[in-house]
């Protein structure tokens, strides 16, 4: 089963209806069991990162995640869902994510409007799955104050906001995307499209 | 680059889309869910939802039309109207929304914008300034859909508001609302001047021209309206393709 994570915050509702349009096969759930048998995750979240780490904590799940990623289920981050994947978040103070990406959440710098909040446009800085459908300019929707300071390596898209925000995120199975797919119209459903056709209709791999 | 977001606004009462004049002469429009599906495949960057009405007794239903909307868009989608604590934020974003949109609570109990964006983050939280210039030529915020002035300057609680964590400001002007001679500037110049959040321009458009100048002269990063849109006056992609011309940045 496909798996979205509620972990009690966020935009949960509407990240389930872009699915759906999609004919994705998937339950939204907080269960242990549920999660631990999943054939791929969707980490959706919009909130704070220490709110949404010690949700995790709390059930257990964050142990749980990091030890299904690690034995190949794919996961994608939507958001916040995107920055729990990483090592560290400097939000309102320093937090411990899950660790499966290398890499930092850190504060925009104030030289431009905080929140990043709107369309922008979303430059493919390499060949990817994800973004078979997309054209290098098409625009997306951000809503975040934070963004991940990582390795060139990993990012897939990403879009000028005084610095360059990573906008899709990628190491093998491990997946992140920093704007809101659900909410960018055509553009966003053809980047989930992708993730449909190549990560969820996939057999499982056994790494 | 980041756009200037075109943002039409359902005002909703009992579960109609209505709109008025200076907040009041209030007429019916259309059904919610068919008017914001429209706008999500016609170019809208955004959907404000008000609920102008709310009350207590009504939670169930405004919930219920929250949801039936939410299923219609696939673009961002901004509720407000009664909301008066976190599991109220908690309700709307469970039904859809993206971000939450306060007004009176805010004022009545300022603490909520910071429990608020601690809980959600500052992106979610959006304040709402229902703003008229008064005899002594101030700008005062008023309560309660525009019905109870209070002593507050409207600029300096942009400032706080923004200072207690909401992370974009809504400016409607009410002397503006629904008269079509275009956006208050010199109110909204002085509130973006002041914040580094988005500040968002509500009340008065009736024209191109007019959001080309909330834009161009205001600096605001979107620009909201209602009857042109509804009332197809101005059709969405024509305002957009226009101020693309003008050199505003747009998605289109």
């Amino acid at each position: 089963m496909n798996v979205v994570v509620d972990y009690g915050l966020g935009n949960i509702e509407s990240v389930r209806l872009a699915l759906n349009d999609l004919n994705i096969d998937l339950v939204v759930s907080d269960d242990y069991e549920t999660i631990k048998n999943a054939k791929t995750l969707i980490l959706p979240g919009v909130g704070a990162f220490r709110d949404a780490m010690s949700r995790l904590k709390e059930t257990g799940l964050d142990k749980l995640l990091v030890e299904r990623v690690n034995s190949g289920v794919p996961i994608l981050g939507i958001c916040l869902g995107m920055q729990l994947l990483f090592e560290t978040s400097y939000e309102d103070g320093e937090h411990k994510g899950l660790g499966l990406l290398k890499g930092s959440i850190e504060r925009i710098p104030e030289n431009v409007k905080v929140p990043h909040m709107g369309w922008n446009s979303l430059n493919l800085d390499k060949q990817d799955d994800l973004v078979k459908y997309l054209n290098n300019g098409d625009f997306v929707y951000y809503v975040h104050s934070y963004y991940a300071v990582c390795d060139k390596d990993l990012i897939v898209a990403s879009s000028d906001y005084g610095v360059n925000i990573p906008g899709i995120v990628r190491d093998k199975n491990i997946m992140g995307i920093q704007f809101h797919p659900e909410k960018s119209s055509l553009i966003g459903l053809n980047i989930l499209k992708a993730y449909k056709e190549t990560i969820i209709d996939e057999p499982i791999s056994s790494n | 680059m980041l756009t200037r977001r075109i943002i039409p606004c359902l005002d909703v009462r009992n579960g109609r889309v209505v709109k008025g004049k200076q907040f009041a002469n209030i007429v019916d429009v259309d059904d919610p869910a068919l008017l914001g599906k429209f706008y999500s495949e016609n170019g809208a960057d955004e959907l404000v939802f008000y609920d102008i009405t709310a009350s207590n007794e009504d939670r169930d239903i405004y919930l219920e039309f929250v949801s039936k909307v939410a299923k219609e868009l696939r673009i961002p989608f901004c509720v407000g109207g009664g909301i008066r604590t976190v599991d109220d934020f908690t309700a709307v974003l469970r039904r859809g929304a993206d971000k939450v949109s306060i007004n009176s609570a805010a004022i009545k109990n300022p603490d909520l914008i910071q429990e608020a964006s601690r809980k959600f983050g500052s992106q979610c939280v959006v304040l709402s300034i229902d703003v008229k210039k008064n005899a002594n030529g101030d700008y005062r915020i008023f309560l309660n859909g525009g019905r109870v002035e209070t002593e507050i300057d409207a600029i300096e609680w942009a400032v706080k508001g923004v200072e207690l964590g909401a992370g974009e400001i809504v400016v409607n002007s009410m002397d503006d609302d629904g008269m079509k001679n275009g956006y208050n500037t010199e109110l909204l110049k002085m509130i973006t001047d002041r914040v580094n959040v988005p500040v968002i321009a509500s009340g008065g458009a009736g024209k191109l021209e007019h959001f080309y100048e909330a834009i161009d002269y205001a600096n605001v990063d979107g620009v909201l309206a209602a009857s042109v849109f509804h009332f197809d006056e101005i059709k969405i992609n024509d305002l957009k393709s226009y101020l693309k011309n003008k050199g505003v940045s747009i998605r289109l």
